[in-house]
């Protein structure tokens, strides 16, 4: 009657249970190569940087690198100055943040405290097609839209400059911030927000005073993403923002931020081995250096709060 | 139905015809029934009864979630005024009425602020008076001596209990003319609940309570006023102790008896 179903124990040594052991033991390898791929990735990208960047320092002392004045590795007289790209990245994603935070923010207070679901549905995905466009329109973008449209405003703008690059590029990580902040205030419990209500709060008061301080992991983790999308972003600023590496944070004039600086030396043909060879590779690193010490920034946001949260 | 007590008796509120619906199905069905000031009175039945939902009436919750249909009154005196009226803004409502919910829900942040909370949002900015209203309200929801030290320290690091207390402090540095208590003890363990309870009976002294619960000894030992409600319909109000004592509806008497629920 039940004989299809009955179950016998077996013994450890019987074949049915060692195939079966087996099997798991197969897709737990699996498993675990896949997992353990993109950090042995990771790793390598780290060590091919750094076995490059490495040589570039036996020519040139720390001292120069951090103290000269210019960024002309290639010219005659060389020099290795790179805060002149480290202070382009930073202009352009200041000007990045300035535009994304306030307006992700607000986007995602919107989109999770005031719309119906109904509509929320329709607005969200729209707004994340904003991450969809490529990067090199929002390039042109900026340099054959935004910089002549803001010259109107101030004549005196340079057609390369930080501020339009910077501009496009807050837009363009917008939904990002907006998005994952938007996650994260829906995902605060309902009898917060009600508990807000209920003392006679209003929407906003309720939003800003209850909803953001409780998300704010979340959110700060959003912020994070978008530090890092703009640290990176390369396009945008190769095309907008000129080559002009500088110690300035004027944005009406042209810079180069380290992205833009890796395209333009590796668009030539450099000989490898040579002093420019390398300099891509240690731009690269100093990039790697600041993504990182942002993510740990928002780690240790995000654990913090969530300690104190608990 | 009641004893000559009640004449006595003010009426801070009164559900008058009261049925209310999200669709077309009521989920309340021509509740009346008066709230007297300085009692308490508490909502009892089995689930999905309408307790909650004629609770949540008081301060309008449901408006939150998009169309209801409200037929019928809550007047709230001595203004005797429909706190349901369309032209009645909801948030001022819930200035007057506060409401203590289920699960505790202090806010992610210091004690003092989430005390000082509904103050701020009633737009007011002196310190001193903020100061003094925190300690007043935290003395009251008997929780002062167990954190007068730690103000300023996280609200979510207190015990169950105490963030059940801390809630009803928080609603009651509003001032509130009536008190809604939503299953207050449900999530708390029996001393916590032994302390809630207490609190409840001493606080009728100053405000007026409303409150729902799943217990019915609750009930009995705290409410001077009870109503049973039942898929919907009062089915019964009257004193507590003449409810469960003496009840006149037989379905009342069932569930009293645990012949049902």
């Amino acid at each position: 009657m039940d004989s299809k179903l009955a179950t016998t124990f077996s013994k450890p040594q019987s074949i049915k249970r060692r195939v079966r052991e087996l099997k798991e033991l197969v897709i737990r390898i699996i498993l675990f190569i896949c997992a353990a791929s993109s950090v042995l990735i990771t790793f390598g990208v780290v060590w091919t940087l750094l076995k490059e960047a490495f040589p570039f320092f036996m020519e040139v002392s720390v001292k120069n690198f951090l103290t000269d004045k210019e960024w002309t590795p290639l010219f005659e007289n060389p020099q290795y100055g790179i805060f002149n790209l480290i202070c382009g990245t930073f202009l352009t994603t200041a000007i990045a943040l300035s535009v994304a935070i306030p307006l992700g923010t607000i986007t995602a207070v919107f989109l999770s405290e005031y719309m119906s679901n109904r509509y929320r549905e329709i607005l969200k995905p729209i707004l994340e097609l904003l991450a969809a466009v490529p990067t090199v329109v929002y390039g042109y973008f900026a340099l054959l839209f935004v910089t002549p449209l803001l010259q109107k405003i101030y004549p005196d703008l340079s057609s390369f400059n930080a501020l339009s690059a910077g501009l496009v590029m807050g837009v363009m990580i917008i939904p990002y911030v907006s998005s994952l902040s938007e996650d994260a205030m829906r995902a605060v419990p309902v009898h917060l927000r009600e508990g807000s209500l209920a003392l006679g709060a209003s929407n906003l008061q309720t939003s800003f005073k209850v909803i953001i301080p409780s998300a704010f992991s979340g959110i700060a983790s959003a912020y994070v993403l978008g530090i890092s999308r703009a640290l990176g972003e390369t396009m945008v600023v190769a095309i907008a923002a000129g080559l002009q590496p500088k110690i300035s944070l004027n944005p009406l004039e042209s810079t180069q931020t380290l992205t833009a600086y890796i395209v333009q030396v590796s668009q030539g043909d450099l000989p490898h081995g040579s002093i420019g060879y390398k300099t891509i590779y240690v731009a690269g690193v100093v990039l790697l250096f600041f993504t990182l010490i942002f993510n740990l920034i928002g780690l240790r946001i995000r654990s913090k709060m969530e300690i104190k949260f608990k | 139905m009641v004893t000559t007590k009640t004449d006595s008796n003010i009426k801070k509120a009164e559900v008058v015809d009261l049925t209310f619906g999200y669709t077309e199905k009521n989920v309340l069905n021509k509740i009346s029934m008066p709230i007297y000031q300085n009692k308490v009175t508490a909502l009892i039945g089995p689930s999905g009864c309408g307790k909650t939902t004629l609770l949540r009436c008081f301060n309008r919750m449901h408006d939150l979630y998009g169309e209801v249909r409200y037929n019928g009154e809550i007047k709230l005196y001595p203004d005797d005024i429909n706190i349901l009226a369309r032209d009645i803004d909801p948030i001022e409502v819930r200035m007057k009425i506060g409401m203590v919910f289920q699960k505790p829900n202090p806010f992610p942040k210091s004690i003092y602020e989430n005390i000082s909370y509904g103050l701020k949002v009633r737009g007011v900015k002196k310190k001193s008076y903020i100061d003094d209203k925190v300690e007043d309200s935290l003395k009251k929801a008997g929780l002062w001596n167990e954190v007068s030290d730690r103000l300023h320290s996280s609200a979510t690091s207190l015990s169950g209990g105490q963030q059940q207390r801390l809630c009803i402090a928080r609603a009651l540095a509003t001032e509130p003319d009536l008190l809604l208590l939503d299953e207050p003890t449900s999530a708390l363990d029996p001393i916590s609940t032994a302390h809630i309870e207490e609190l409840v009976t001493e606080l009728k002294k100053s405000v007026t309570l409303l409150m729902v619960t799943h217990n019915l000894h609750q009930a009995a030992r705290t409410a001077d006023y009870t109503a049973f409600m039942y898929l919907g319909d009062l089915v019964e109000f009257g004193e507590s102790s003449q409810i469960f004592t003496n009840p006149k509806e037989q379905k009342t008497e069932n569930y009293i008896t645990g012949r049902f629920g």
